[in-house]
Order: structure tokens, then sequence, then C-alpha cells
């Protein structure tokens, strides 16, 4: 084997000129580092903590937290576990990311658009919101938003009201809770045929413009049938829903679905902050598509709605996702900051609450690094999927 | 591929197309006392052309005299505020639908290329075909195949356009707009970002087109095919039509002295 090698070319680098084995050989002193660090810090951490008597281990999850949340997206209360906590903690920054990241997306697409406007008024009011809004501080926003303007509102007897049923005041907004009664499993059951229908009429109308050209107006059939067909099984079941309303009850609001100021402050800071990242994304990534490609999709007589979607849109979207992931995980991170105003997120109730009360900080603080460290994987991984789909395929 | 294809195009060396008779065809375009301005600045000056069904058309003239401007406007790619242009019957106004019509009976071929980079070579042919002539998807493909045929590039149906030669997107160029059927072909400088052995295999292709009888309006500096396939070259310059003959006149014996010394330039190189 070896001697083939030696006869079919001229004789290798020295070892330690070869590129590849160079690059194994600092590739594994790099990995040994990184071990050796990594050992010596826990090994410390250990020994000291041991030192001062300080227990470690995970067993305090079980233990009682004996503390307030308020609120939670799953049944809580005082006597329940630091276990429970991590999860009202864990669900109301998941709940807040979301929602942050749906509008911020949604708003800061219509405004990177909006900053591309013929119209002189809409881009400089466009442009004017992304400059004030991306240089003032995020924190300071949270702020405005908790303490000016919802902390503004009138007190829970003087609630703004509409129609006796949705009520704003400085606690928050309360909505009418639906409350499916019995044979609700009917609107559910046509909402998912519904679904199923669309699907099959997108399959068909498909495979119908590919074998004679004609294009079946799917979107407006298919959100025909979404809302007609649970409607009319709702009707079919005898409308088996009923309205929870909220009502004043002593000083405040009892019923119903209530919003919190703090959910509301931040959702909007972060909405509004991050929006006007995304905006200018946006806008980079439509002017990244060259003046030649709209100009060659009119010479072929393609309308402009459908030059956007199918030649400006395709290759826009492979230059904004990669800064756009950056800001969904700038906005998750940054939605930490609801402890400055005590909206119940993960840092609040897990890293602030429990850690005081229990001390294991080491643990407390490995369980939340490791859950933000997993939501940015999360999304990482699924918008890379999304951008390996997208890629444009040269040379 | 690369040396095949040369082999082919040397091989069937282009013969002259026969010269267009068109002297009792109908006009397809027309444009009437038309003037364009970018503002302040008059960039086409009361421009008057006829051109008849099959004929072929070449404009020259310097850099920056309103020659890209002028057949951008025959497509309505650029608007011009005073004066008519009328393509195939049909006047080009702010009306959408005329337009829509318009630029479907009128393909455009761009310096540049501007092929669809997101798309293969295949889909860049049937977009247009498929979403508004529509249609149907197989059809549309074999269409596009019988002109990728045409341009001699079949065999690149389904790369993506960066993966190809200049000259031979310039060709997939020409076979996307050919897809549309239309009526008349603008080509605006199609050879002048190729590279020299490149030239050739996209002008034999637009010789072996005007062979074929399409309406041509063609801005080239390329002297060789305008001798070979113009009926008449026209010369621009400042905005304004300056010249206009057939090519053996134009060459031989060009009347305005503006026209002279654009000739010298280009010719002495
Ligand atoms: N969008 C525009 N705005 C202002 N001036 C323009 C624009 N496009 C072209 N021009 C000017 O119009 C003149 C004619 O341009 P063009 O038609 O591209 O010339 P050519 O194709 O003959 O080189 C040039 O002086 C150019 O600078
Ligand atoms: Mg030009």
């Amino acid at each position: 084997m070896k001697k083939q090698t030696v006869d079919s070319r001229p004789a290798g680098p020295k070892p330690w000129y070869d590129p590849r084995i160079r690059s194994i050989f600092f590739q594994f002193i790099a990995i040994a580092l990184v071990f050796w660090g990594g050992w010596t810090l826990v090994d410390n951490t250990l020994s000291n903590m041991e030192s001062r008597g300080i227990s470690t281990g995970f067993g305090f999850l079980d233990e009682t937290a004996g503390f307030g949340i308020i609120m939670s997206l799953v049944p809580y209360d005082a006597t329940m576990t630091y276990g429970r906590t991590f999860l009202v903690g864990l669900m109301n920054t998941l709940l807040v990311s979301a929602m942050g990241i749906v509008a911020a997306t949604i708003l800061g697409f219509i405004i990177g658009v909006a900053r591309l406007s013929s119209n002189w008024l809409v881009a400089k009011l466009a442009l004017v919101y992304i400059e004030v809004i991306r240089n003032i501080p995020l924190l300071l926003q949270i702020f405005f938003w908790y303490f000016a303007v919802l902390g503004s509102l009138p007190s829970p007897r003087q609630s703004v009201e509409v129609a006796d049923s949705f009520f704003l005041n400085n606690r928050g907004l309360y909505l009418p809770e639906p409350m499916p009664q019995e044979g609700f499993g009917l609107v559910w059951g046509a909402v998912i045929a519904a679904i199923v229908v669309v699907i099959g009429l997108r399959a068909w109308a498909k495979k119908r413009q590919l074998a004679t050209g004609q294009i079946f107006p799917t979107f407006k059939v298919g959100v025909a049938i979404l809302v007609i067909l649970p409607t009319v099984g709702y009707l079919a079941a005898g409308a088996p829903l009923e309205w929870e309303f909220p009502a004043l009850k002593g000083f405040n609001f009892g019923g119903g679905i209530t919003i919190i100021p703090e959910l509301a402050a931040l959702w909007i800071a972060l909405s509004l902050y991050t929006a006007s990242f995304i905006a200018e994304i946006v806008r980079s990534g439509i002017l990244s598509v060259s003046k030649g490609q709209t100009e060659a999709a009119k010479a072929l007589g393609i309308p402009n709605s459908l030059t956007l979607r199918l030649v400006v849109i395709p290759q826009a979207m492979r230059v904004i996702i990669p800064p756009l992931t950056s800001q969904y995980l700038n906005l998750t991170k940054n939605s930490s900051l609801a402890t400055a105003i005590g909206y119940p997120d993960l840092v609040a109730v897990f890293m602030g609450t429990t850690l005081n009360q229990t001390g294991q900080a080491v643990e407390v603080v490995a369980i939340t690094m490791a859950v933000y460290l997993t939501i940015s994987l999360a999304i990482s991984l699924f918008m890379n999927i999304y951008n390996r789909a997208a890629a444009i395929k040269e040379r | 591929m690369g040396t095949i294809m040369t082999e082919q195009t040397q091989a069937t060396d282009p013969k002259k197309p026969v010269p267009s008779q068109t002297e009792n065809k109908p006009d397809i375009i027309r444009v009437e006392g038309m003037n364009k301005w970018y503002g302040d600045f008059h960039v086409l000056k009361d421009l008057n052309l006829n051109v008849r069904q099959g004929e072929r058309i070449v404009i020259c003239g310097p850099s920056g005299s309103g020659k890209s401007t002028f057949i951008r406007c025959i497509n309505r790619l650029e608007e011009h505020q005073q004066g008519k242009i009328i393509v195939d019957n049909i006047e080009l106004t702010d009306d959408i639908r005329n337009i829509d019509t318009v630029r479907r009976e009128v393909g455009m071929v761009f310096q540049h290329f501007n092929l669809f980079p997101h798309l293969t070579v295949l889909e860049n042919c049937c977009l247009s075909p498929i979403w508004v002539r529509k249609t149907p998807r197989k059809a549309a493909e074999e269409a596009a195949m019988e002109y990728l045929e045409r341009v001699k590039i079949p065999d690149q149906a389904n790369k993506f356009p960066g993966q190809l030669s200049g000259g031979q997107q310039q060709r997939v160029a020409i076979a996307r707009a050919l897809c549309m059927k239309p009526k008349i072909m603008l080509f605006d400088e199609p050879t002048s970002a190729l590279d020299p052995e490149m030239i050739k295999e996209v002008l034999d292709v637009m010789i072996e087109l005007a062979g074929s009888g399409m309406t041509m309006i063609c801005v080239t500096h390329e002297m060789g095919f305008a001798k070979t396939v113009a009926d008449r070259v026209i010369f621009m310059d400042g905005g304004e039509i300056v010249e206009e003959a057939p090519p053996h006149e134009f060459f031989t014996n060009p009347q305005e002295p503006r026209t002279q010394k654009f000739l010298e330039q280009i010719l002495q190189h």
C-alpha cells in the first residue's frame, strides 16, 4: 500500500507541511483546550460550592415554589413546584416571542415595501419610523409603552368599554372568552374538513393548470370554503358556543380573557423595534433584485403583481432570510427584558424568583441558557431548511 | 459541450437571408412625431419611423444618442410624452390593457440577458406562456424545447442561467422571448456584453431568425450583421434620426457628415 503511493506519485510533503495533517492537528489541539477549560470550570465550581455547603443537583425542581405568578398559560398556583414555575416562565417566553415574531414580520414587510413606495409621503413616513424606532434603546421603548402609555389608562372603574364586552384599563385588556359547549366537536370537524378540501382543491387547480392552462381562483374560493364549512357545521350543531364576558367584581374585572399590560407593553415594544430592522432587511432584499429582472418580466407581458410573486420575491427571499433569522433570534433573546416591567417570562420567573429562593445558581442559569440555546438553534435550523430550499444554483 | 457548439456554428456558415420582400406589406410599427424628455433633458426629438411587417431595421449611433430609450418606448418600458406610437394597430397610451397586449406581441432581448436566475432555462422559457398566455404546462414545455433547439441549446434546458456561458445565456434569452410567439423582436445591443468568441453564436441565431421572416429592430454596432440582414440602417445622434438608408448605401455613401464621422470611427478598428 505504502509502496504503491510512493510509486504512483512523487514523495508527498513532510507530515508537518501536509495541510490535511496540519488541520487535523490544530483541530485536535482546539478540542483539547475547550475540554480542559470546561472541566476546570466545573471542577472549580463544584469544589467551591461543596466547601460553602451549597447543595447541588436538580432536586429543587420538585420542591414547592410558594410564590404567585400574575400570568400563566397552564394552571398554576403557589402550592406547585419549581418545575412548574419553569414551565410557566418558558411558556410565557415562547408566547411573547411567537407573538412578537409574527407581528414584527408582518409590520416589517409592510414598512419595508412602503419605504420603496413611489408615493413620497408613504416612503418618508416609513423612513422616519425606521430611523426613530431603531435608534432608541429597546428598554426605553418597553418603559414608554408600559408606564407612559398603558400606565396612563383609566382605572378599572373608568374602563374604556366597547359593547359591554371589551374593557381596557390600566390592569389590562379584557376580552370575552369563547366557551365551547357540547357538540362543538362538529365545528372542529368542519374546520378540518375545510382544510382538507382546500388542500385537495389546490392540488386539483394546479393539475388543471398544468393540463389546460386555465388558472383557478384558488385563493378566493379557498377562503370562502374555510369560512362557509365551519359556519355550516356551527349552525348544524345548534350554535354550541357560549361566551364568558368579563365583569367588574369589586375593584377589578373577572372572567373572560385578560391580556395583562406587561405582556401588551413587551409585545408592542418588541414588535415595533424588531419591525424597524426587518423593514430595512426587506428593503435591501427587494433592492438586491436588479431592475433588469422586472424589466425582463414586463417585456414578456407579465403583469406587475405576478412579477412580484414569480420573479422579485423568490429572489429577494434568499437575501432576506439569513438576516431575518438573526432578527428572530434577537427578538427572542430581547424578550428577557421582560424582567424590567415584571412580565413573568423565563428569566423573571426562573432566573429571578426561583433562583433567589433556592440559591441554586449554577443549575438555574444552566437550564435557562440551555433553553435559549435550544430555541435559537430551532429557529436557525428551521430557517436554514427554508433557505436551502430557496437557494439559487450557480456554476 | 462548448467545442461541439463551435464546430456546429462554424460548419453551417450563415448564409445571407433573402432580402425581405416587404414593399407591399402593411406597417406593423408607426412612430409619428415622437418626443421624450427626462426631466429637462430632451432625449428623443421628433422621431418618425414606419416599419413594415417582416422588415429588419438596424439602429446604430454613438453611446448616449437615445437608441435604447427609443426601442424601449416601443414596448413601453419607457413612456413618451409627445407624438404617437402605434404597434400592430394598437396605440400606446396610458391604458394598461393596451400596454399588456403590445408587450405580449413584442419580444425584447437585453444587453445583459436578464434571465431569471432562480428558474431553470426551461422554466425561464415557460414562465410567461404559462402565466400570461395560459398555455398548458406540457404544451409550453414542448414549444420551449423547440425554440431551445432552434437556438442550439436543448441540452441545457434543465440547467440554471448561472451555469451557462454568456453566449448561451443570450441565446436562452432569445428563445425565452420567442416562446411568447411575438410578432416583433427588439434587440438592445445583444452582443456587446459578450466575449468576442461568443458573439458569432448569438449573431448566427439572429440571422437565422431574420431568415424566418420576423420583424426585427436591432440596436447593434455589429456592422457585418447590419450588412447581412438589415433592410434599412438608421443612424441616431443626439436623440434624432440623422440618416436612414439601405445598408449598401449607408455604408458606401453616407450623406450626413455626422454619419460619415461615426462610420470612420467604428470602421477604423
Ligand atoms: N432614466 C434616465 N434618466 C435620465 N436620463 C437618462 C435615463 N436613461 C437614459 N438617460 C440619458 O438619455 C440619453 C440616452 O440614453 P440611451 O437611450 O441609453 O442611449 P444609447 O442607448 O444610445 O447609448 C443618455 O444621455 C442618458 O444619459
Ligand atoms: Mg444603450
